[in-house]
């Protein structure tokens, strides 16, 4: 059985006044029943990648294979099979109700409108959206409005559906109930395939068999959340809370193998990733020299934030 | 049967569209009333053949498929791309020309109402006076126009699809000065009949004569025989659904090269 996605040696490139690499010679292999995560800041390449996994845009280079397919040449094969749905989409009608406007798109795939109906009161269901299903899309809230677009992109049983961003926005709630969503839907059927694209670390975590990282355009790592863990080897995380001061002086020390800073409320939280832990010291030293200082200092569980920031050198923010 | 389900999927918000809002009545029904009468009492003030206002009611009718031509035809996927819909529709198995089909199909259907209010109310309120010589050849006419004016709306909707703002212009280009050589409010063939054969390239030059001529006899002064000007538009209407097939093919095989089928943040 060949793999669900089939990327080889894959570039592309948005030519115009400035060309912009948004894809270089990416390589990625998806097997069918897979949960796949693509992880990577905004800019990386994840949405080029989906649109060219959906037969919106020709790769410039290589090829990429969609169940069997080439995504280049046999699109009317792969189409049928595919689904897609994007975070903070503004798909269909808003004088449609949510009903209307998910039977216009199963339309769309040719399902009998019986079984259409079924499978829309079913996902209404599922996703708590019964009574909205009469409503006028443009009456329904943000986070309706994403539940809507999700269950449009599974009403046609696809074997492999892209959610691009899917819970972009979303509250905590909203979010819970999709990823819990996924989950079940690639478990109870064999052969379905899920590629999710997040810059969310614990979505990918909590979601994906499988995790790829990207940025700018190049596939830097791609494992299990567990194995792309392990890569940490010898590094060390850190979490360092301080007074505000210019943090871009601790990358510079030896050592140190990506800085993440945020700003809260009392100063900045940094997230370090260090090789060698004796760079502490030369980090707290810095700290005082630019005029900032350490509030608390803590040794953390790798995650795959800090997976993250060691492959890029920096947070996703 | 996909293909099918499919344009009357997407027939069917332009259908339900034209009636949910109660705001139609007074954009559908009473604004293109107010647009004819304008025609009609000039020309009553010119004491013109009472024919002329027959013409006007006709031309007012057939407008709301023009414009739903140029406006909800030809720039919807432009429209569909700004709203992120397109993409949507692309990555879907159906046929492309399913997709126009039942844009075209809905169009009809709320175009259709506007047109039919406009001539009955218009008939009704101006006192015009119709005799059908021919009602068969007179809906074959009206049937063979509509495909013809939508193929050519499907046609510029591939165009409108990548050029987006830039095809806007064309829209623009085609509204008015198509009202002047098309003949909406007036025979044709008082341009002349270099100016009124380069027209009949537009359907709606020869629907609106032929019809005319149905509806009014001689005093219609058609540009020619109402057979020849149906063969014409057949020849047209078939033309049109080919070159919108080929261009649409064409057009999303470039948008995908190019990447300008989606906008860049979708």
């Amino acid at each position: 059985m060949p793999p669900a996605v089939e990327v080889t040696a894959l570039s592309r490139v948005f030519v115009g006044k400035s060309p912009v690499v948004a894809l270089d010679n990416v390589d990625l292999d998806v097997e069918e029943g897979e949960l796949f995560g693509l992880l990577g800041p905004n800019g990386a390449g994840k949405t080029t990648l989906i649109k060219i996994l959906s037969t919106l845009l020709l790769p410039s280079k290589g090829s990429a294979k969609v169940l069997g397919y080439d995504v280049a040449k046999e699109t009317s094969k792969i189409r049928p099979l595919i689904n897609m749905v994007s975070g903070g989409e503004i798909s269909g009608y808003g004088l449609l109700t949510v009903r209307e406007n998910l039977w216009m798109f199963s339309q769309f795939y040719g399902i009998p409108g019986k079984v259409a109906n079924e499978r829309i009161d079913a996902l209404l269901h599922a996703f708590g959206l019964e009574d909205k299903a009469d409503v006028k899309v443009r009456t329904i809230s943000t986070g309706q409005r994403q539940r809507m677009n999700i269950i449009r992109g599974f009403v046609t049983d696809p074997r492999l559906i892209f959610l691009d961003e899917p819970t972009l926005g979303l509250d905590v709630q909203t979010s819970r109930a999709i990823r819990d969503y996924i989950r079940t839907w690639v478990r109870s059927q064999e052969g379905r395939t899920l590629l999710l694209t997040t810059h969310y670390m614990r979505e990918a975590e909590e979601l994906c068999d499988r995790v790829a990282i990207i940025d700018r355009g190049t596939i830097l790592a791609c494992d299990s959340p567990e194995g792309l863990k392990r890569r940490m080897n010898r590094a060390s995380t850190f979490v360092l809370d301080t007074t505000h001061f210019d943090s871009s002086v601790i990358s510079n020390i030896a050592g140190v193998k990506g800085v993440s800073a945020e700003a809260m409320k009392e100063g900045l939280r940094i997230k370090l990733v260090v090789e060698d832990e004796s760079a502490i010291s030369d980090i707290i030293s810095s700290v005082g020299a630019s005029g900032g200082k350490v509030l608390g200092l803590n040794k953390s569980e790798p995650t795959l934030e800090d997976v993250f920031i060691k492959l890029v050198g920096r947070g996703l923010e | 049967m996909l293909n099918v389900r499919a344009a009357f999927g997407r027939a069917y918000p332009r259908a339900i569209g034209a009636i949910r809002e109660p705001s139609w009545t007074f954009f559908d029904v009473l604004l293109p009333l107010l647009g004819i009468a304008a025609y009609i009492y000039y020309y009553r003030a010119l004491g013109a053949d009472p024919a002329f206002e027959g013409f006007v009611v006709l031309g007012g009718a057939m407008t709301a498929f023009w414009l739903n031509v140029l406006w909800g035809m030809a720039a919807q996927l432009y429209w569909e791309k700004e709203t992120g819909n397109l993409q949507l529709f692309l990555v879907t198995p159906m046929s492309r020309m399913a997709l126009l089909a039942g844009m075209a199909l809905g169009g009809m259907f709320a175009a259709g109402i506007r047109a039919l209010s406009t001539l009955l109310l218009g008939i009704l309120l101006f006192n015009v006076n119709m005799v059908v010589v021919d009602p068969l050849l007179l809906v074959a006419v009206f049937m063979v126009t509509l495909i013809a004016i939508y193929g050519m709306g499907m046609m510029f909707a591939s165009l409108f699809m990548l050029y987006g703002r830039d095809a806007w212009n064309i829209s623009n280009l085609l509204q008015e000065p198509i009202y002047l050589v098309s003949g909406f409010y007036f025979p044709v063939k008082a341009l002349g009949p270099w100016v009124s054969l380069i027209a009949a390239v537009i359907p709606i030059t020869l629907g609106l004569d032929a019809m005319r001529q149905e509806l009014f006899g001689p005093v219609a002064n058609g540009l020619m025989p109402v057979v020849w000007e149906l063969t014409i538009l057949v020849v047209l209407a078939v033309a049109f659904l080919v070159m919108a097939r080929w261009s649409l093919e064409y057009m999303e095989g470039l948008g995908r090269k190019e990447g300008r089928l989606t906008l860049r943040w979708q």
